[in-house]
């Protein structure tokens, strides 16, 4: 038997960038397409968020709060929930089936570039983030009697786009250490207490104090802040300290991410 | 078993090309369990090779470890010289795996279409199609497929790449025999075409079908390895099950017999010279009752072989 190794014929060089570009390309459209062809995920993060809208903030729009119209107000705070949802299903729920099931395995056995597989994810749930939020500024425009300069509007999607960030960070950590099936069950039980104590569903001054303070320490306060201060409401502390909340968050995530990423291939290659 | 119509093969033709991936000594564990032990063989180009085994028998954590999917505990893993992490490895490596999910929403071309962007030459997106026998079907969500097709599906995300070296774990697992004959009928196009192929099975017709050279795993361990020619001629022959005042013992003892057991109340053998060995129990018991001969499945293949194990003029080369 012979013990030659195969001498290896030139190796390709790596990709070229155009071929790069490709890749990156066709990964996210590909994740774009199996999301909007998913209603449990499409529908669901589109609809619910403008659902609520409808209900509180056009049905009692004319109310005031903090200074300013509730349609106005809830823009922002429907908004961060918005973003909160499609950013945290879009990444946790897929990652966890397909780590859990086997599909992550047939992708790494092929050349795919690993880190073109979340960037896909991210940049799709700032898709849909962006979805989300310029169908409710529509809606608030159109029927909330709600004003939005053009610069506002930008913006306001602008912040909510990027404040979609740390909540994908987040999601890579439950996709990581949920089960395939129960992901979705662990994403509602931190998505949706986390909304409410943030002051998303009742704004944030009605709640009673002792949940005020803790809202400090939840990342979607400190986004609805910011996407408020951009409509002309909330409480007009510094941006820059809520940013820097929402920075170290992600950082935090994307540590534990990795920390799963190590252990996953620890499992897989251990 | 065994109703090949395959040309016969020259036997004991030594392997033409050179290594092209090869298990030295790899052991793995799983917690307690021990899925390989020292499991140590090559494959050169050009060739196809079978690993046959039963269920748990190793065979997936064989390609796993080939593909860089699972470290092992001990021993070296070589994918064209190197380490089959590396992308330029990768790049000419196909591989199809048993999944227990994939993405739903996207049609087959659309699945196609994603990992040929991985590769640097891939083929055409027809020609794949074509060679998986999807052409009718690229329009259909994954979903909606049938368990057949879905595996013709991760085939071509196998061959899609055009590449080298392909690892096949079970291609024809839950496929009606017409289907299964397609895949081969692909398979043995691939290897015209210069390709070395890695495949798993349980089926030794399925291995007898294609492969140059088959290695039977079982238990974690390589416990025979050669042409189809040579395997077969250890795993062919027919059980005979009857009733008999003749002792376990007695019986082995008769030329041709490679395995006695008494089985409740009858008692069970394997021999590769049923004729020879019937005529001989009936005429030292004129009593023998309930006898039926049936083909050997590939149970007495492995208790066969494990006995041959150990056996002077075995022809096979024996790893253990």
């Amino acid at each position: 038997m012979s013990t030659t190794l195969a001498t290896m014929p030139t190796l390709s060089r790596g990709r070229s960038l155009r071929q790069t570009i490709n890749v990156y390309g066709k990964e996210a459209k590909y994740e774009f397409l199996k999301l909007l062809r998913f209603p449990m995920y499409s529908v669901s993060t589109i609809l619910f968020p403008l659902m609520f809208y409808v209900l509180f903030g056009l049905v009692f729009g004319r109310q005031q709060i903090g200074g300013m119209s509730q349609s106005t107000y809830l823009i922002a705070s429907y908004g961060t929930f918005g973003v909160m949802g499609a950013s945290l299903f879009g990444t946790a729920a897929g990652l966890a089936a397909e780590r859990g099931l086997g599909w992550m395995q047939v992708k790494r056995a092929s050349p795919m570039p690993p880190f073109a597989y979340f960037c896909a994810k991210f940049a799709i749930s700032m898709a849909f983030s962006a979805i989300v939020v310029l169908l409710l500024v529509l809606l608030a425009v159109s029927f909330g009697g709600v004003t939005l300069s053009a610069v506002e509007a930008v913006k306001l999607l602008a912040t909510l786009i990027a404040g979609s960030i740390p909540f994908c960070a987040m999601g890579l950590v439950i996709g990581y250490f949920a089960g395939p099936n129960s992901a979705p069950a662990t994403i509602n039980l931190i998505y949706l207490p986390m909304s409410f104590l943030s002051g998303l569903w009742i704004p944030y001054m009605f709640l009673p104090k002792l949940m005020q303070k803790f809202a400090l320490v939840l990342p979607p306060y400190h986004l609805s802040q910011l996407a408020l201060s951009v409509v002309g409401g909330g409480r007009h502390e510094a941006n820059w300290g809520h940013w820097q909340v929402l920075i170290a968050f992600t950082l935090i995530c994307l540590g534990f991410a990795y920390w799963g990423f190590l252990r996953d291939e620890g499992k897989i290659y251990g | 078993m065994m109703a090949t119509q395959t040309e016969v093969r020259t036997t004991a033709k030594p392997p033409a090309g050179a290594i092209v991936a090869r298990l030295a000594k790899v052991t793995k564990n799983y917690g307690p369990i021990t899925a390989l032990r020292e499991v140590d063989f090559a494959v050169h180009a050009g060739e196809v090779v079978a690993l046959l085994g039963p269920n748990g028998a190793g065979k997936t954590t064989v390609v796993r470890s080939l593909l860089g999917l699972c470290r092992p505990a001990s021993g070296n893993i070589s994918v064209f010289g190197g380490d089959p992490n590396q992308a330029a490895i990768r790049m000419r490596i196909g591989a199809m795996l048993q999944v227990a999910r994939v993405p739903e929403t996207l049609k087959v071309w659309e699945h196609i279409d994603l990992f040929s962007s991985y590769y640097l030459h891939p083929l055409p997106l027809a020609e794949t199609l074509a060679a998986a026998g999807l052409t009718a079907l690229k329009n259909r969500k994954f979903g909606d497929l049938s368990g057949g097709q879905k595996q013709r599906v991760l085939f071509a995300l196998a061959i899609c790449g055009n590449p080298d070296l392909l690892f096949l774990d079970e291609p024809t697992a839950g496929l009606d025999v017409e289907a299964r004959r397609s895949v081969w009928t692909e398979i043995r196009k691939l290897v015209q075409q210069g390709k070395t192929v890695l495949l798993t099975t349980h089926y030794l017709e399925e291995a007898d079908a294609l492969a140059d050279r088959i290695v039977v795993i079982n238990r974690g361990s390589v416990i025979a390895e050669g042409t189809s020619a040579e395997i077969k001629a250890r795993t062919s022959g027919k059980r005979v099950r009857c009733v008999t005042q003749l002792t376990a013992e007695e019986v082995l003892a008769l030329p041709g017999v490679t395995s006695a057991k008494q089985d409740r109340e009858a008692l069970d053998l394997h021999t590769l010279r049923p004729e020879a060995v019937i005529r001989e129990l009936l005429a030292r018991d004129p009593q023998l009752s309930g006898l039926e001969v049936t083909s050997a499945g590939l149970e007495d293949a492995f208790l066969a072989l494990t006995r041959e194990d150990n056996a002077q003029n075995s022809t096979m080369e024996v790893i253990r």
